[in-house]
């Protein structure tokens, strides 16, 4: 991975993006005094801000995406073969990402049957950020989400049966019903969680890789060092605990991967009017860490560059921020009409499904035929089907799970009137005890 | 949508009808007053989100040095309390702001510092917390330690709180009891949608930071004949909006349609229940409540809070300083249990109806 992505290429982001990305703003882009929203938003005016222009599908970021996909195209001439994944790893990539849109869309439908309640956010349209990224970790690895965290669970191997049993709130999902849409965790697949609160789980997730350097650089258990990913979105990035985590990060050089899930909107706020520098990946030298953009639309350069960030922070090198620019082709939620977002930007991302790019590139290099990709989709539509099974089958939690996980020791709830511990009150487990 | 709906069908049992007697039988002396002042005021069928949009929309327009931002109001906020501000006022006065909570309310404090009325929104109670640090240290204090120097009483914040049957841990809490704790702001909690527009009005009007807590269960819920023109109800007032002899219930926002039903139903085994909305939070009306426990010598506070240190434990405790001698049963309290706020155990965390009733009649049966 050095010869394609050198230090220099990282710490340095990339001359060529500063003069070239200018280029394409229309607008005198660096007179506040003309910007007619200079008071409030950006004051730089890239190209996503002239929407309707978008008969150019690739115009997007063309500058920035060439730099990495220059060092990809090098790779490429250095290999002995013209292909970026195996066969095998790409049928694993595009298994994972038909789960991912399947099982969201079968969330889509079970929540207007009302089996499943409460606010749920669906990821479909940025699966390749998380099968780029999670299906290069090992099972020790740490992953941190945010609410929309479905996907990232399926990803990191947490059954499809848990997860939706977790959506139904039953007693068989992977936080016992507890949770729910929001909270996915797994200390078995050392899923950190869903938060529902923005921003929450990156000190979290930088709580965990201090963990991992510190068993190997102190206790000296294994040879190196688990990673954990961050995922978060844009809105998060305008928010005081990314800075101090990013700062935390670079100083201490933990070997965690900050991945920026830039899908341009924050509920109804585009990210342009509500940042000051929407290129967020510059960020990352602030801090004195790499910054990287990538497409994340593409999962074959999300694979690249998640390679290259999660070897380095294996390695010891320290944490890297990775920007993804991705799109959520539904709402925000599943209550959110989704009104505020130009169709035609929407009618632009749809065009660049991520699984369907990675379809025509499987094909195209006769990696596999159609066939056994419709293998792979009737496979994953049966896992989903049982999983809906399972999960309507599965018991609602007991009403003695109320009280339960409050404190670590029942205990903790102390001594009750009748001088016994509240927690041995047969009440209790009723869950109609006084407490 | 339909899923949420029929979620909220096991409450809609506070019936449209019920909840307009509320207001008609007892409606503020200060309304039947203005519109004796003032001519035949015209009033429409309005539900909570509607009566708020009014009130902003009169607070911007009477003060042309008055803001609201927060996440997402621009296009009318999540809940669409804030629909139309920014067309008639403009982008200047009604913005969206990033998703910073600490930096809103500190931008807040700094505007109202200037002599401005910022009316800040907050998009659930649930995350206030990071902007709790301003409002407890910088906000509660500005005036004190500037010796009156400055103040930031331009200073509004407007948080959705409470359950809403399908919220889960991030967007129920109510922690009106965190900020009851400081002095130097107030706190206040309307229950309808006629209380609501005249209390935010004051609130926005009040010489002292305000955080005002909307019961975002009754924004589509509670639909009431609110009047069209500018009016404000006082702050610091209880109100009395069911008489009764045997016992007095007290509590605030959403809580006190289902203190209500109980009511009823007491009523029907020969409780004469006395109601109590508290309004304001802090600082609270002792006089009224106190009044009322000396008439009925009992007392029960409902809310959703959890019970141990909840607002009902500092009513309860000033209760029983002032009126001892006067109570012939322990103060009651019917509250949300003491666990986090639950996603699927809703139901039960919830101080329900039947609660509150078995509560009444164990305190009136002592």
């Amino acid at each position: 991975m050095a010869s394609a992505f050198s230090a220099t290429k990282f710490t340095q982001p990339l001359p060529l993006n500063t003069s070239t990305s200018r280029s394409h703003g229309k607008q005198s882009v660096f007179d506040p005094l003309k910007s007619s929203t200079s008071f409030l938003g950006s004051t730089r005016k890239l190209r996503f801000t002239s929407f309707p222009k978008l008969n150019q599908p690739n115009s997007h970021r063309p500058s920035l995406v060439v730099a990495v996909s220059e060092a990809v195209k090098e790779k490429k001439l250095k290999s002995t073969s013209n292909l970026l994944i195996t066969k095998e790893e790409g049928l694993e990539l595009y298994e994972d990402m038909v789960l991912g849109r399947a099982f969201e869309d079968m969330c889509a439908q079970m929540y207007y049957r009302g089996k499943m309640f409460g606010f749920v956010h669906l990821y479909n349209g940025q699966e390749a950020v998380s099968t780029g990224f999670i299906k290069l970790l090992k099972k020790e690895d740490y992953v941190v989400s945010t609410y929309r965290d479905h996907v990232h669970a399926l990803s990191k191997g947490v059954p499809a049966r848990a997860v939706m049993s977790e959506l139904f709130g039953k007693t068989t999902g992977c936080c016992r019903g507890q949770g729910g849409s929001m909270h996915m965790f797994s200390k078995e697949h050392n899923l950190l969680g869903g938060f529902a609160f923005i921003g929450e789980g990156i000190p979290v997730a930088t709580g965990a890789a201090f963990t991992s350097k510190y068993k190997r650089e102190v206790l000296k258990e294994g040879d190196s060092e688990d990673v954990t990913l961050a995922f978060f979105g844009d809105g998060t990035c305008n928010n005081g605990q990314f800075f101090e985590c990013l700062n935390l990060a670079a100083l201490w050089k933990l070997p965690i991967v900050f991945v920026v899930e830039n899908n341009l909107w924050a509920i109804g706020m585009s990210h342009l009017r509500a940042t000051s520098d929407p290129e967020i990946w510059k960020k990352g030298p602030a801090f004195g860490m790499p910054g990287v953009h990538v497409d994340g639309m593409d999962v074959l350069k999300v694979r690249e560059v998640a390679k290259a960030a999660i070897g380095r922070a294996r390695r010891g090198e320290g944490p890297t921020l990775v920007e993804c620019e991705t799109y959520r082709f539904r709402g925000h939620s599943l209550a959110d009409p989704d009104e505020l977002r130009d169709p035609a930007e929407k009618a632009h991302y749809a065009a660049r499904d991520p699984i369907i790019s990675l379809k025509k590139y499987i094909i195209e290099k006769s990696l596999a035929s159609e066939a056994e990709l419709k293998v792979i989709e009737k496979k994953i539509d049966e896992v989903v089907e049982d999983a809906v099974e399972f999960a309507n089958e599965s018991p609602l939690p007991p009403r003695s799970q109320l009280l339960e996980n409050v404190f670590a020791d029942p205990k903790g709830f102390g001594i009750g009137p009748d001088g016994r511990y509240r927690c041995e009150d047969p009440k209790f487990t009723e869950g109609t005890a006084h407490v | 949508m339909a899923s949420c709906l029929r979620r909220y069908g096991r409450r809609l049992s506070v019936s449209i009808c019920e909840k307009r007697e509320l207001s008609t039988a007892c409606e503020g002396k200060v309304i039947q007053q203005q519109q004796q002042q003032q001519q035949q005021q015209t009033a429409k069928l309005l539900n909570l989100c509607s009566a708020i949009n009014q009130a902003l929309h009169l607070a911007l327009e009477t003060d042309p040095r008055s803001y609201v931002f927060g996440e997402d109001v621009s296009f009318g906020g999540v809940f669409r309390c804030t629909t139309g501000l920014t067309e008639r006022f403009g982008k200047n006065r009604v913005f969206n702001t990033p998703l910073c909570e600490q930096g809103i309310v500190g931008f807040g404090i700094g505007l109202a510092a200037m002599g401005n009325r910022a009316i800040a929104e907050i998009q659930f109670a649930d995350y206030i917390y990071p902007a709790f640090d301003q409002i407890v240290n910088e906000a509660a204090k500005f005036r004190y330690r500037s010796g009156n120097q400055y103040d930031c009483g331009g200073l509004t914040i407007r948080a959705p709180y409470g359950a809403v049957g399908h919220g889960g841990h991030y967007h129920s809490q109510s922690p009106e009891a965190f900020f009851c704790h400081v002095p130097g702001i107030k706190v206040v909690i309307p229950r309808s949608p006629q209380q609501a527009k005249g209390l935010l009005l004051s609130c926005i009007r009040d010489p002292n930071p305000v955080v005002f807590f909307e019961p975002k269960w009754l924004y589509r819920l509670a639909v009431e004949e609110v009047p069209e023109h500018d009016y404000m109800l006082p702050l610091s007032e209880a109100e009395v909006i069911r008489e009764g002899s045997d016992i007095t219930l007290v509590g605030w926002g959403a809580q006190l349609s289902i203190m209500e039903q109980a009511c009823t139903d007491a009523e029907k085994d020969g409780i004469s229940c006395e109601l109590i909305d508290l309004k304001t939070l802090i600082p609270w009306d002792k006089e009224t409540v106190e009044t009322s426990v000396r008439k009925t010598g009992r007392l029960l506070i409902s809310h959703e809070a959890p019970v141990t240190g909840g607002f009902g434990a500092e009513i309860s405790a000033s209760i029983v300083e002032r009126c001892f001698l006067r109570l012939e049963a322990p103060v009651a309290r019917v509250c949300g249990l003491d666990t986090p706020f639950p996603l699927v155990f809703e139901p039960f965390y919830m101080p329900t109806k039947n609660k509150i009733l078995d509560a009444i009649k164990s305190t009136v049966n002592y």
